[in-house]
């Protein structure tokens, strides 16, 4: 069991969950955060005073998988999240130690297969 | 008319009706900056805001005189330019000034107007040049052609306060840019939801409320004809709103709070070029057939790949149109003490005016059309793809509308800090805060 947690542009943020989506991975929660990477700053004017904005606006996905999601998850991420331009964001992969689902206890894999996946037997 | 003499009572009407219609455009920020993306938000109320200024200027440089000035029927000349012989002596009732400046009113909305299609995706400053250019070399022509004794004029064409000359030719305009300007990149791949519904629900009150200077104030004086206008301005709406919320129920089970002010924004549209033409119960009438074809054609354009983003051509285009139309119907010379339309036995009142509607939509098209292929040759009109996904407050302001604090460092601009210290200060706070 694996914790991705990406984070990525707030533009790019539906294309991900899109992209997830499509390729099965139905948990997961999403954030807004600010952090700072290596992007060009972003310099903004009000009346005299001028800023330069350090932190930058981004969406942080958490998403719980079983080891053989751990690869499609990443690429898709990657390829939904890229401008190509400095400032796309990150994607790490965590080890978990335990997960259990509030509703009805199962524990570890079992909490991260969909209910409908385990239904039609591919859990 | 024998000597014009000024009215005391008309003056004091119209120097209110006059700072009415200025609010409109303001309320038309509102309107449109609550419909689009938080991102977007400052550029699209900036398109409105800029217009005061930029077609305001433009027009008392020279838009009064081409719309106004004697000229020939097409357009006027420049015997106006930089308002000469614009002075204290009376235009009818009121003092030409006065008159001038009620006007510019018009052409600042009608400008403001076309902004509506191609918000989240424009560059600032060729949509700049574009209002500002548009309102000399087609909307003051068009209002010549209906207000200021061109060939419509001559025709008999009824325009009370601006159907065709405002809401027709703004739409129209609308719908060239937008097929000019192209799709927003996340155009039907991506919900595109309205940022803040209060703020497009508070712009549809100041438009109501700015309208009736707009209509009422068409009659240019405060009398009878101004009363009736400023009742139809009323009622329309009203019966607008009605079928808007009906037809909402009726669809979804939901009467919608958007729908709500497009329904009102639409009724106002319908009833400006019948204000002082048609009865009480004819503008509810109106008020409430105007509302299905705009309805439609607003549900129908969301399934095409016309991105005309707030729908400025079902709203205004249609909505303008069918008002239009109507008028040629529901004109009663009981009522107007000029002509009757089509109900009354005068068919040919409905020609007249699908002639006016024509025209407008022929010219503005065309028009528009050259200028903003003319304008992109010297000055690219989209924005670049990466610059409409970090949204354009950012990228072409420099503002964010709902900013946030945290993470802002000041950049000291003191007299005395040379500019290479201030640099220096500026990469010591980039390195550190880069290490993390």
């Amino acid at each position: 069991m694996k914790l991705v947690v990406a984070v990525v542009r707030p533009e790019k943020a539906n294309e991900v969950l899109e992209a997830l989506f499509r390729a099965d991975v139905q948990g997961l929660t999403i954030s807004r955060v600010q952090g700072h990477g290596g992007e060009t700053e972003q310099v903004e004017t009000y009346r005299g005073t001028t800023v330069k904005m350090e932190l930058h606006e981004k969406v942080r996905f958490e998403i719980g998988v079983s080891d053989h999601f751990v690869e499609p998850a990443v690429r898709v991420i990657l390829a939904a999240a890229r401008t190509g331009d400095v400032g796309d964001g990150k994607v790490f992969v965590l080890p978990v130690e335990k997960i259990y689902r509030i509703r009805t206890g199962e524990e570890d894999k079992a909490a991260v297969t969909p209910v409908q996946v385990a239904a039609a037997g591919r859990g | 008319m024998d000597t014009p003499v000024i009215v005391p009572a008309d003056v004091a009407f119209m120097l209110v009706a006059a700072a009415l219609v200025l609010l409109m455009t303001p309320a038309l920020a509102f309107f449109y900056g609550g419909l689009v993306r938080s991102k977007n938000a400052l550029n699209t109320m900036m398109m409105s805001v800029a217009a005061l200024g930029f077609v305001g200027v433009a027009w008392a440089l020279f838009g009064y005189s081409l719309a106004f000035s004697e000229g020939s029927p097409v357009v006027g000349d420049l015997s106006k330019a930089f308002l000469a012989g614009v002075g204290l002596e009376a235009q009818g009732t009121i003092p030409q000034i006065l008159f001038m400046a009620y006007q510019g009113t018009f052409a600042i909305i009608t400008a403001a107007l076309i902004s509506g299609a191609i918000v989240e995706r424009m560059r600032f400053f060729p949509y700049l040049v574009f209002i500002t250019l548009w309102s000399l070399v087609v909307y003051a022509p068009i209002a010549h052609w209906v207000w200021g004794g061109g060939f419509l004029a001559k025709l008999g064409a009824l325009d009370f306060a601006g159907g065709t000359v405002v809401h027709v030719n703004a739409a129209t305009a609308a719908l060239v840019a937008a097929l000019v300007i192209g799709q927003r990149k996340d155009y039907a791949r991506q919900a595109i939801l309205p940022h803040n519904v209060p703020f497009v629900l508070l712009g549809a009150g100041l438009l109501w409320f700015g309208w009736f200077g707009f209509n009422a104030g068409s009659a240019l004086a405060a009398n009878a004809v101004a009363s009736l206008a400023f009742v139809n301005t009323m009622l329309a709406p009203a019966a607008t709103l009605v079928v808007w919320t009906l037809v909402d129920l009726l669809r979804s089970r939901k009467a919608t709070a958007v729908g709500a002010a497009t329904g009102i924004v639409v009724g106002l549209v319908a009833i400006t070029p019948a204000a002082g033409f048609v009865s009480p119960m004819a503008a509810l009438v109106l008020g409430a057939v105007a509302a299905l074809p705009s309805y439609c054609a607003l549900v129908f354009r969301a399934r095409t790949g016309l991105d005309d983003s707030l729908d400025v051509v079902a709203a205004h285009g249609v909505g303008g149109s069918v008002g239009a139309l109507l008028t040629g119907v529901l004109a009663s010379k009981a009522w107007n003490g000029t002509v009757d339309g089509l109900l009354y036995g005068n068919p040919g009142q409905l020609a007249i005016q699908a002639v006016g509607v024509v025209a407008t939509i022929a010219y503005s098209a065309t028009a528009s059309y050259l200028l903003l292929k003319l304008i992109n040759l010297v000055l690219p009109l989209k924005a670049a793809t990466k610059e409409e996904g970090l949204g354009l407050d950012v990228s072409q302001h420099g503002e964010e509308a709902y900013a946030d604090d945290e993470g802002a460092i000041l950049i000291l601009q003191r007299p005395d800090a040379s500019a290479s210290q201030t640099a220096r200060t500026l990469t010591a706070a980039t390195a550190e805060g880069g290490r993390s």
